[in-house]
């Protein structure tokens, strides 16, 4: 034979991965609809939204013509219906977060901007399909779903709009100055409602046909706050307002609108009672923002992950590329063949680069699929509460009890050895659905934020690395995949729909509850577990910073600074937002590691002989994933555990503290090597030039053996990144890049 | 022409262009490196044959495509998440080995077959559509292959165009030298057409169609028979790449006269 017979090294990444991979990772292999749902989106983003980027469609704030055409290519290609239930004209049935995610996944990987403007008529639509009334959700259900072959009608676009012109809301949701007042109201007819609302950064505002506006009560004749859809046409003032210069996300419309309408009290989301002549909008705008943002802002943290993953080709392409062609590059020679893949610092950055789009997509995808399985439990659990005649956020919150109760107590069961009569109990909650809603609502409060804020704040950094690792051409207009552009945008989705504040604000109340730190504690058990089914994952290490977390939290639960001030409260952001921070961690890292073993464990049939080297590869980011993680919570944990202690000085009391020398000496002599122990020695009236003796760790050493421990488990997790960054070295990959740039 | 055609498409698959194809030696003969991992698209000849397949069956009520395909099933899979949203049709599957290195012999035979089992094969009203050659193998003679066996005598190859005419005969334009085209009239089915590329634009995928379709295309996929076939006991002693580098650049913005002009400096060259 001419050619070399290849037997390709069994465990070597032999080419990126592909569609068969990812839907066992991301566990979607045995759903047809949502794979076809990815090849449209492809599609359109590959082909409409790349050929309208590389021609320069970011540089204009306007909504153009040409930015127009892609809403028909979303319709076309099913993006559109894809929120909608079949019922409604849409193609996929039950839950779609998953599906949605993904869809935005493909749209994000060549541009975030047409990610943003596909999904954000879903967000202007979620307030009606979460909590409006059954009339409601039918009526602009079949509005906003594309017209089906041969049906002349135009498509009704939604906005959403929260975000008001400062003073008023931004972080903070409740300062709300849109006002909607009584205009109208004769006896037995429906009120007449006059809505005042400014927006400020409305995404679709440049073509919405209607918006879902929050608005507080100007009328006594309304209680509190709703939400209330305005329709181009109704009354009044419907102004777009001026487009938003944006820097980023140019292929979505912003503007800032200007809304002064007249609209039936109908139009209140969810409806409304009249109660002693108060009209009582059934859902306050809070909970309705709440219910939406759960779910979409997990997609926006995918959308950034898209983008990390999508990094990795083109980079790959321009180190192999670099030098080729050069007098000093013959065909051959290691200079042309692996350009600057030959130096060590340009493939470990990228190992990091993928390493970290892996985590960020699997967290991502699980929140999805976990919102997947908590949504239709949700309305089940509804049904029960209005079937039982629960109403009210006390008696629901007095209910909620109860079933947590049985919920940690399932949790403890699933812990340790049972006999029959546990084993029995703990079938009976198994089954018990209202438990598995309250372990995973539990979880969903955790990783919902935990995905927005790791995946877009920590995303924009890495994405940055990304950037560099192109040279000059990563900040150009020309650089293949867009990467420039898609660092800046990354910026963005940090920031809508709730910058990382409010998200760390939101970890900060949820990860204490007693029924997350029970899940947590399980997750580290099971990390464990797959330590050593899976060996070389990392899970050990992940399982060690999550105990040293666990305990940390219980710690600082009780623990004060130097002047007595408790460390937890809700003022402390210093502390509770780093421990978020550090949980986000450790939720991403174990949602890559799951992946990874699905893969290992359910890819044999699909991959053949390429899946030892491929799940090989993956484990091995994920065990440089989980040693960052690792390294991030010791050192957030370290901070907070020893940052809020006084550090001793050369006084009276300090000094002390120290051993004298000629002591020490002494010592010695009687049990050698004991001097060794002593940190601080002080002769005669000298102390070593330091800021004063070491502090003690009185109280604390179970933090230091912990983090010893931890830092312990970080063996191997080099050899893991070499490993991954050899095969990144050789890993085919097509010969060019299949969208334009 | 009552009861519409019976078109049936035969096409397999091919590993996306965009891939770097190197031939390689395997235990089981020869072979593209990584070549189950690679992306896999539709044999884009096939492909045209298909739309324009769907665009016939559309034209004459009653009509119905059938896509014959032989190929490794999990790609077959990942190839009709996108082909199956573009134009409603029935799958075939038969799980072997596809690529440029099979006997066309041997893939005929199971064509063939399985073209006579299709349930309700009326000779009457049957078209058999093709590529007339594939991507991954330019012999184009697959095609006529299973014709013969089927014993179709009627067939074309370098199809651009299909027209009924109005007491059902086919007018047919073939390919020939010079940007030409051959013009022959049919009575009827059965017929062979191998389609170079026709004239339709790739439908837009179009979800609706798909779930349509996937109802069928999943349970065919799963019940696909093995078609081993192999390469005849031919041995390949030597396998390489052209000896043409492959230059692959993407260029936006580029007019057809440019691109025209450059591939002619491009072919002139030496
Ligand atoms: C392109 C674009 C599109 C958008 N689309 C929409 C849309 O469609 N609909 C809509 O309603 N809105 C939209 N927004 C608005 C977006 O959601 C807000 O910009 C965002 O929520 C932040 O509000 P703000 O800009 O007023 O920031 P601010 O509230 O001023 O916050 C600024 C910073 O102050 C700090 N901070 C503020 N409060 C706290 C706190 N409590 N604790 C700790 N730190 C704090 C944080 O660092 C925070 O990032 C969009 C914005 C942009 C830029």
């Amino acid at each position: 034979m001419a050619s070399p017979a290849v037997n390709p090294a069994l465990d070597a990444l032999r080419t990126l991965p592909g569609d068969d991979v990812r839907q066992i990772m991301w566990r979607f292999a045995d759903r047809y609809d949502v794979q076809m749902l990815v090849q449209s989106a492809r599609q359109v983003a590959r082909g409409p939204v790349a050929r309208l980027v590389a021609a320069g469609g970011r540089n204009d704030h306007d909504w153009t013509p040409r930015k127009a055409e892609l809403l028909a290519a979303y319709d076309a290609s099913g993006i559109t219906a894809a929120f909608m239930e079949p019922e409604e004209g849409g193609f996929i049935s039950g839950p779609k977060n998953l599906a949605l995610a993904l869809a935005a996944f493909e749209l994000a990987w060549v541009d975030a901007g047409a990610a943003t403007g596909a999904l954000a008529g879903f967000l202007g639509l979620s307030p009606i399909h979460e909590k409006g009334t059954p009339e409601q959700r039918r009526h602009y259900m079949s509005l906003a779903v594309p017209p089906k072959p041969g049906e002349e009608r135009k498509t009704w676009r939604a906005a959403f709009a929260l975000t008001e012109p400062i003073p008023y809301v931004g972080v903070d949701t409740g300062m709300l100055s849109g006002r909607i007042r009584v205009a109208e109201w004769q006896d037995g007819a429906e009120p007449v409602l006059q809505v005042e609302k400014r927006g400020r950064f409305i995404t679709n505002m440049g073509f919405a046909s209607f918006v879902t506006a929050a608005v507080d009560s100007g009328d006594p004749r309304i209680k509190g706050s709703c939400m209330v859809i305005l329709e181009e046409g109704d009354p009044g003032t419907f102004d777009r307002g001026t487009p938003t210069r944006k820097l980023v996300h140019q292929l979505s419309s912003t503007t800032d609108p200007i809304f002064s309408l007249r609209v039936p009290a109908s139009r209140i989301v969810g409806g409304y009672t009249v109660k002693d002549g108060v009209i009582v909008p059934n859902f306050d705008h809070s909970t309705i923002i709440e219910a939406v943002f759960r779910r979409t802002r997990v997609t926006v943290g995918v959308i950034t992950a898209a983008k990390l993953l999508s990094a990795i080709e083109p980079v790959i392409r321009y180190q192999r590329n670099r030098f080729r062609g050069a007098e000093q590059a013959a065909p051959g020679s290691i200079r042309h063949d692996l350009g600057i893949q030959q130096r060590e610092d340009a493939l470990h950055r990228l190992v990091e680069v993928w390493a970290t789009g892996e985590a960020a997509a699997s967290l991502g995808l699980s929140t999805a699929r976990l919102f997947d399985e908590l949504d239709p439990l949700d309305r089940r659990k509804d049904a029960l509460l209005a079937a039982q005649g629960i109403a009210g956020a006390r008696a629901t919150m007095k209910w909620m009890k109860l079933v947590e109760r049985s919920a940690l107590e399932y949790l403890d069961l699933a812990a340790r050895p049972r006999g029959a009569a546990d084993e029995a109990r703990f079938r009976v909650l198994g089954a018990d659905e209202m438990v598995r809603f309250a372990l995973l609502d539990a979880q969903a409060n955790v990783l919902c934020p935990a995905t927005k804020l790791w995946d877009t704040g920590h995303g924009a950094t890495v994405l940055r690395e990304a950037v560099s690792l192109m040279g000059g051409y990563g900040i150009t207009e020309d650089c293949p995949g867009f990467l420039g552009q898609k660092w800046m945008d990354s910026q963005l989705e940090a920031t809508y729909e709730g910058p990382e504040a409010v998200q760390r604000r939101q970890l900060s109340v949820t990860m204490t509850a007693p029924l997350f730190l029970a899940q947590l504690r399980g997750w580290a058990r099971e990390l464990r577990h797959l330590a050593s089914s899976h060996p070389g994952t990392g899970a050990c290490a992940l399982a060690s910073a999550m105990e040293l977390w666990l305990w940390t939290v219980t710690y600082l639960a009780g623990a004060t600074d130097a002047d007595g001030e408790r460390l937890v409260q809700p003022a402390r952001q210093g502390v509770s937002f780093k421990l978020a921070d550090a949980l986000a961690w450790l939720c991403a890292s174990r949602a890559q590691i799951l992946d990874a073993v699905a893969l290992a464990d359910g890819g044999a049939a699909a991959l053949g002989d390429a899946l030892p080297g491929t799940a090989r590869f993956l484990a091995d980011l994920c065990h440089v994933e989980a040693a960052r993680a690792a390294g991030e919570v010791g050192r957030i944990c370290a901070e907070l555990v020893h940052g809020y202690n006084r550090h001793p000085a050369w006084d009276e009391e300090g000094r002390r503290a120290c051993w004298s020398a000629v002591d020490a000496e002494a010592l010695e002599g009687i049990v050698a090597g004991l001097a060794g122990c002593a940190c601080d020695q002080v002769e005669g009236e000298h102390h070593p030039e330091k800021e004063g003796p070491c502090a003690s760790c009185r109280g604390i050493t179970d933090f230091a053996r912990l983090r010893v421990k931890m830092d312990g488990c970080l063996t191997g997790a080099m050899l893991a990144k070499d490993r991954a960054a050899e095969a990144l070295a050789h890993v085919m990959i097509p010969e060019a890049l299949d969208y334009p740039a | 022409m009552t009861a519409g055609y019976q078109i049936v498409v035969l096409g397999s698959v091919v590993p996306d262009p965009l891939q770097t194809l190197e031939p390689v030696a395997t235990p089981q003969g020869p072979a593209l490196k990584n070549e189950a991992m690679l992306p896999a698209v539709l044999d884009p000849w096939a492909a045209h044959a298909l739309f324009e397949a769907a665009n016939l069956a559309a034209k004459v009520p009653g009509s119905k495509v059938t896509l014959v395909s032989l190929g490794p099933k999990a790609k077959l899979q990942q190839v009709m998440m996108a082909v199956a949203q573009k134009v409603p049709l029935e799958l075939v599957a038969l799980d072997g080995p596809a690529g440029g290195f099979t006997d066309a012999h041997e893939v005929a035979v199971r064509l063939a077959a399985a073209v006579k089992a299709l349930p309700g094969l009326d000779r009457g009203r049957l078209l058999l559509f093709g590529g007339w050659e594939s991507a991954s193998r330019g012999a184009g003679v697959t095609l006529q292959l299973v014709g013969e066996r089927l014993e179709i005598h009627d067939q074309f190859q370098g199809v651009d165009q299909i027209a009924v005419q109005a007491g059902g005969a086919l007018e047919i334009l073939e390919r020939v030298e010079g940007g030409k085209h051959q013009v022959s009239v049919v009575a009827g089915p059965p017929a062979v057409l191998g389609w170079a590329t026709g004239s339709l634009p790739e439908p837009k995928n179009n979800p609706q169609i798909g779930m349509a379709n996937m109802r069928q295309v999943m349970p065919a996929l799963q019940r696909a028979p093995a078609a081993p076939v192999g390469t005849a006991g031919v041995e390949f002693l030597s396998v390489a790449v052209p000896k043409a580098q492959r230059e692959t650049r993407i260029v936006k913005d580029a007019s057809p006269d440019e691109i025209a002009r450059e591939l002619v400096e491009w072919i002139s060259q030496d």
